[in-house]
C-alpha cells in the first residue's frame, strides 16, 4: 500500500516540478513532510544537503532518499526499502518521460517548419535569462560563506569562482577537471587550516 | 550506439554535482563537442523545452537527446544513464554512510566544490549570450527574464508560456501584413 502512495505522491511531484530541481525542492517538502509526514522536517534538511554534496539530480536524490527513508520508519526491512526508493525514483521520472517524448515527437515532425523556428530561435533569448537567474540565486552564503564571519572561506571562494571561469572561458578546461581539482584544493587547504 | 549514449549519460550524471543546470556545460562538452550528436545552434532550443516541461531538467534533457538519436529506447537508455549514478550513490549513503555529511573533510571538499560548479554554469550562460550577438534592445530579453525569476520569484514556465505566444501573434501579425 506505502508502495502505491510513494508511486501517486512522486508522480504528482514529477508533473508540477517545474522549473528544475531547485524549483522542486518545496514541492517535495510539502507532499513529504507535510502532507504524508514520511520523514521529519530534520531528515528533509539531511537530504537537501546529501543532494547538494552528491551528483545528480536534486529531484531524483530526494525521491531515492525519501523512498527508502519512508519505509525504514515504516518498519520494513533493507530490501523492501532499496525497492521503496526504486518505486520513488522512477515514479518522479515517468511524468517527464511521457511529456517530453509527446514535445519531442511532435517538434521534430515540425521542426522545419517556418512558424517553429521562429518561435525557437525567439525563445533562445529567454533562456539566457533562465541560466543567468540560476546563477544569481546561487551567487548565496551558503555556497561562499557569510563575509564577516567566515571571511577566509568567502575569499578562498570567490578566487575559486573566478579561476573556474576563466579556466572554462578562456582555456576551456573540461569541467569535469575543474570541479575535481577544485574538490582537492578544498579538501586540502581547509583542512590543513 | 546504445552503450555509447548509456556510458556518455552515465558520466555526465556521475559528475553533475549540484543539481541539473551544472549539467549544462557538461552536456554542452560531451554532446556537442565531442560526439557532435547536437548542433551548437540546436543546443538553446533543447534548453528552452527541456526547460519548460515539468519535472528534473537533467532528465528532460537527456530524454530529447536520446530520442532524438535513437527514438523510443535512446531516450530511455539516456534517462537511466542519467540517473543511476545518482541512485545508486543515494542508496548507499541511505544504508551506509548516515554520518556522512559531518565528516569535516567531505564537507572541505564540497566547501571548494562548490563556488567553482557556479562559475561552470555561468560560462555556457555568456557563451549563449555571445552567439545571440545581443543589442540593446534584445539585452533586456535575457535581463529582464532573469530579474523577474531572482527577484520576482515568477517560474520560468510562465515566462516561457508569455514569450511563446507573443511570438507566434507576432508572427501571425508579420505575416498578415505581408
Amino acid at each position: 500500500m506505502i508502495y502505491l502512495k510513494l508511486f501517486y505522491t512522486f508522480f504528482k511531484i514529477g508533473l508540477f516540478g517545474f522549473g528544475g530541481g531547485y524549483g522542486m525542492l518545496s514541492l517535495i517538502q510539502n507532499e513529504v513532510v507535510e502532507k504524508s509526514e514520511w520523514i521529519t522536517v530534520q531528515q528533509f534538511t539531511d537530504i537537501v544537503a546529501i543532494s547538494q554534496m552528491t551528483p545528480g539530480p536534486i529531484g531524483i536524490n530526494s525521491a531515492t532518499y525519501v523512498g527508502y527513508e519512508s519505509l525504514i520508519n515504516a518498519g520494513a526491512g533493507t530490501a523492501g526499502a532499496v525497492l521503496g526508493s526504486l518505486v520513488a525514483s522512477f515514479s518522479v521520472m515517468l511524468p517527464s518521460f511521457i511529456i517530453m517524448l509527446l514535445i519531442t515527437t511532435c517538434l521534430m515532425k515540425y521542426k522545419d517548419h517556418q512558424a517553429v523556428k521562429f518561435v525557437l530561435s525567439s525563445l533562445r533569448f529567454v533562456v539566457v535569462g533562465l541560466l543567468l537567474a540560476a546563477v544569481l540565486s546561487l551567487l548565496s552564503v551558503e555556497n561562499f560563506g557569510v563575509p564577516g564571519t567566515d571571511t577566509l572561506q568567502f575569499a578562498v571562494s570567490i578566487i575559486l569562482f573566478l579561476a573556474s571561469f576563466v579556466a572554462t572561458w578562456k582555456f576551456k578546461i573540461n569541467p569535469i577537471r575543474v570541479i575535481i581539482i577544485a574538490g582537492l584544493f578544498g579538501g586540502v587547504f581547509y583542512t590543513l587550516l | 550506439m546504445l552503450w555509447n549514449l548509456f556510458v556518455t549519460f552515465f558520466k555526465i550524471g556521475l559528475f553533475t554535482i549540484g543539481g541539473g543546470y551544472a549539467m549544462i556545460p557538461l552536456i554542452e562538452r560531451e554532446v556537442v563537442n565531442n560526439k557532435a550528436w547536437i548542433t551548437k545552434d540546436e543546443f538553446p532550443d533543447l534548453l528552452a523545452i527541456s526547460q519548460s516541461a515539468p519535472g528534473v531538467f537533467a532528465v528532460n534533457i537527456s530524454i530529447f537527446i536520446g530520442y532524438k538519436l535513437k527514438r523510443f529506447w535512446g531516450s530511455l537508455i539516456c534517462a537511466l544513464g542519467t540517473t543511476l549514478p545518482s541512485i545508486i550513490i543515494i542508496l548507499l549513503i541511505a544504508m551506509f554512510f548516515r554520518q556522512y555529511q559531518d565528516i569535516e573533510i567531505v564537507e572541505n571538499v564540497f566547501k571548494g566544490i562548490r563556488p567553482a560548479v557556479i562559475a561552470l554554469i555561468l560560462t555556457p550562460t555568456l557563451r549563449l549570450a555571445k552567439q545571440l550577438q545581443l543589442n540593446r534592445f534584445t539585452v533586456w530579453v535575457p535581463l529582464l527574464t532573469a530579474l523577474l525569476i531572482y527577484m520576482l520569484g515568477v517560474s520560468p514556465v510562465w515566462i516561457i508560456a508569455f514569450a511563446i505566444v507573443l511570438t507566434v501573434i507576432y508572427y501571425i501579425y508579420k505575416n498578415r501584413k505581408r
